[in-house]
């Protein structure tokens, strides 16, 4: 308890002395979930729409494939960016490794099979409801597309926030990829594993705190935002 | 609108049976029949949402999914998208390539037939069920249809709520449009229709002026249906 209660003191001392070793790590943490829940929504409500409102070839095995991908392992994706990223791999002329840009990359591989499948959720119950109005009306694929996600833009602000929930609790595939280097890719999460290693266990704890207090405020912010529109529209 | 040998099936199950029939009367033609009797497929048919097992519809020579641009299907259930009132119009305006510019005064238009305009900033979710028929008929007004089609737009309205929608059907119909509606409520085919299709089991048994349907029907089951008898087809 006295070490909780010292992580709780050390968090808190940090925090209110915008402790500049914390900031460089909270600020990259946040830009790397953030830009990789960016590229997971841009790729991963078409996608997830996609799969939700047309027929093609092989999209049972997308379909599965995304719901399959939303427990994929970390590690695993680490793995693969790794050996694409590496020096032998076929990116590896792009010299990301060890970068915070292969970071995103990897946290985009884990985020993107969950936006898709939440959206494509969102989009079918839509597209199930608006099918025949929206034939009726004469909206094409594309209409139809963009009516179904602005419809259920509540449940795609609830699938963001799952992918970033997975994101910056995210630690196995960025310390493979990013590499844990001080001041250029070290992020909250590898953070503590590190501290955690080297037996610093109140930084380590300080450290989760003020993660899972972001997360909470994150989130905390975009649910009052979200209900409150969802009030007054819908 | 003419039909010709049209059948609907389901798997095995035969719901449309060889239906063949010319709709050209002026006024409103009413297609009524007992729940099950094939009336609302053979509307989803004539608005080509959906596709015939065999046999065709043409509306002046042209098949149903080419004229749907000229018509508008009002559900029974209505649909309206996840915003306000009057955005739910200005969507369908944009769908149907209205100009951005020229959508206020057409949706302010349709509201105000609709008696809908105080409400035009609320969401369409929080209308009521008659309030949200009435802005599916507004809708589909607003798209200054040829064919309008109703598919029991007052089925579960209560009685003042579907003397408005009355109202509106009675005034887009005096507008020029020609207005396809089913329903398995006599009261109410007596009050609108001019002309009566019968349907019976996915087939039509009797067509004509409505004077003359409800004077003698021609066949036992519309004769049944008439008095109350006629057990769900």
């Amino acid at each position: 308890m006295t070490d909780i209660h010292e992580a709780f003191a050390t968090a808190l001392q940090l925090l209110l002395q915008l402790d500049p070793g914390l900031l460089e790590i909270v600020t990259l943490s946040l830009k790397i979930s953030l830009s990789a829940v960016l590229l997971g929504a841009l790729t991963g409500f078409p996608l997830g729409a996609a799969v939700a409102l047309f027929r093609f070839p092989g999209r049972d095995l997308v379909n599965a494939g995304l719901h399959a991908f939303m427990g994929l392992p970390p590690v695993i994706a680490g793995l693969v960016v790794f050996l694409l990223l590496s020096r032998s791999g076929p990116l590896g002329p792009l010299g990301l490794l060890y970068t915070p840009a292969a970071m995103v990359i990897a946290q985009w591989l884990l985020v993107t099979p969950i936006i898709a499948a939440l959206t494509c959720e969102s989009a079918t119950e839509f597209h199930r409801s608006y099918d025949e109005q929206l034939r009726s009306l004469g909206a094409g694929p594309w209409r139809t597309m963009t009516t179904v996600l602005w419809d259920g833009r509540f449940n795609l602000v609830s699938a963001a926030l799952a992918g970033f929930g997975r994101a910056s609790a995210e630690v196995g595939a960025v310390l493979m990829v990013g590499g844990n280097i001080h001041h250029l890719t070290r992020v909250m999460t590898t953070s503590i594993a590190l501290e955690t290693s080297k037996g610093n266990l109140q930084l380590a704890l300080a450290l989760g705190i003020v993660l899972m207090g972001l997360s909470l405020a994150l989130n905390l912010a975009v649910i009052i935002v979200r209900d409150r529109v969802k009030q007054r529209y819908a | 609108m003419v039909a010709s040998g049209l059948c609907f099936s389901s798997g095995d199950t035969p719901l449309l049976k060889q239906i063949s029939l010319r709709i050209e009367h002026p006024g409103l033609s009413m297609i009524l029949g007992p729940n099950g009797a094939g009336k609302t497929l053979f509307l989803k048919l004539c608005h080509g949402l959906l596709e015939a097992t065999s046999g065709t519809i043409t509306w002046n020579g042209k098949s149903a999914e080419d004229t749907r641009h000229g018509q508008a299907m009002v559900f029974q259930r209505p649909v309206l998208l996840r915003r306000s009132v009057a955005d739910n119009i200005a969507y369908a305006l944009g769908v149907r390539g209205i100009p951005r510019r020229e959508r206020p005064a057409l949706v302010t238009s349709a509201l105000q037939r609709a008696r809908l305009l105080p409400l035009a900033r609320r969401s369409a979710q929080l209308l009521s069920v008659g309030e949200q028929q009435r802005l599916s008929l507004a809708r589909a007004w607003a798209l200054k249809p040829r064919v309008l089609l109703l598919d029991e737009p007052c089925a579960s309205l209560d009685p003042g709520a579907t003397l408005e929608v009355e109202r509106m059907v009675a005034a887009i119909g005096a507008g020029g449009t020609k207005v396809i509606m089913t329903t398995h409520d006599l009261a109410q085919a007596h009050r609108l229709a001019d002309e009566i299709v019968f349907f019976w089991q996915g087939q039509v048994l009797e067509q004509g002026p409505a004077e003359h349907f409800f004077a003698g029907p021609q066949c036992v089951e519309a004769q049944a249906f008439i008095n109350g008898e006629l057990a769900p087809g």
